[in-house]
């Protein structure tokens, strides 16, 4: 953060139910971790979105660059079969 | 009803509106915040407590409508009474002044608010009991978000630090109309439907001093001036407060949402 009167930037996850994951909802302005709890309890969380919510600075996260998205994700393209759609799935099965 | 049970209704009625006059301004109070707070994050965070407040607000004077038996609403009680029928503490309706300002003035009521609420959830009426019930949940997380910024900005900078410190001393004096009983804090506590102030108090007070330690913040002395916003007497502020409250109501009789 080169701009001092900017407070650092949080991302925020909420779990919505206990057994689900964290999912990404939006980010945030705070001073600290704690506070960046407040804020999410506040911005996020205002109808009844969540259980627990995860924030993490922003500065922390390492992201995939997008000019190299070519290389990284279209060898994948071709590799249908990684689809599980080949199976043949018995009746019995439901919930797959 | 018989008579003593309808003196007990005429006193609750006034005790009721103690508390959800100080809700109700505390929360028009905080209102003002929207759009001007330091950040975005602020502004929403001022907001919630503000919504929390006119909560607590809707409630305790909808009940203080029912044991008047007037047949007046929580709308109609809350806009549409004079200034020397609101009996909110003094304290809930000082200016807003800076954002330093405002959260000593919250952490002041919040602790208050928990404390009294803590106790009023045992209270021998059962509608005031589930009230409170509801409310502690909100007070514990307003100071939890107001003492956490009293210590930043207490052991902040030295311009933070003194801005808190002089709006301690300025917002303290206020303070002691909190604790002192009179008839009809008594007649209620005797009833078991009210707490005793002198217990708030003792609580309210370990826990001003825990966060002001921890803020680096001097506890200012108590004066001797009494305030007596809730018996009626209030300071310059609330008639402004009023007439921007009361304004919509007063022009469009009944309107609602």
């Amino acid at each position: 953060m080169d701009d001092k009167r900017q407070w650092p930037l949080y991302e925020v996850f909420i779990r919505a139910r206990g057994g689900l994951d964290h999912k990404h909802v939006g980010s945030l302005h705070a001073t600290d971790a704690r506070m960046a709890i407040d804020h999410a309890r506040d911005l996020y969380t205002r109808r009844q979105e969540g259980v627990s919510i995860w924030v993490v600075p922003s500065a922390a996260i390492t992201a995939s660059d997008p000019a190299e998205a070519e290389a990284l994700f279209e060898p994948a393209r071709d590799k249908i079969y990684r689809h599980p759609t080949f199976y043949d799935i018995p009746d019995e099965v439901k919930t797959l | 009803m018989s008579a003593a049970a309808t003196n007990v209704a005429r006193l609750l009625f006034r005790y009721v509106l103690r508390m959800g006059d100080l809700s109700l301004v505390l929360g028009q109070r905080l209102g003002e915040w929207v759009g001007h707070a330091p950040a975005l994050e602020e502004d929403l965070g001022l907001a919630n407590v503000a919504l929390d407040l006119i909560g607590q607000a809707r409630l305790l004077l909808a009940y203080a409508g029912e044991l008047e038996g007037r047949d007046r609403g929580e709308d109609e009680i809350a806009f549409l009474r004079e200034q020397s029928e609101y009996l909110n503490p003094t304290l809930v309706e000082q200016p807003n002044g800076d954002f330093g300002q405002t959260i000593v003035r919250q952490v002041l009521i919040g602790a208050f608010q928990l404390e009294f609420f803590e106790r009023l959830a045992n209270s021998a009426d059962e509608r005031l009991a589930a009230i409170a019930g509801k409310a502690v949940k909100e007070c514990r997380y307003h100071l939890r978000y107001s003492s956490d910024w009293l210590v930043r900005l207490g052991d902040g900078t030295p311009e933070s630090h003194a801005r808190v410190q002089s709006a301690l001393e300025r917002l303290w004096p206020y303070t002691t109309e909190l604790f002192a009983e009179d008839d009809l804090d008594r007649e209620m506590a005797d009833c078991g439907i009210a707490p005793r102030l002198a217990e708030v108090r003792a609580a309210w007070s370990a826990r001003i001093d825990a966060v002001l330690a921890e803020a680096t913040l001097d506890r200012p002395r108590d004066r001797p001036y009494q305030w007596f916003g809730k018996r009626g007497e209030h300071s310059e502020h609330l008639g402004y407060i009023l007439a921007d409250m009361q304004y919509l109501q007063r022009a469009h009789s009944g309107a609602r949402w």
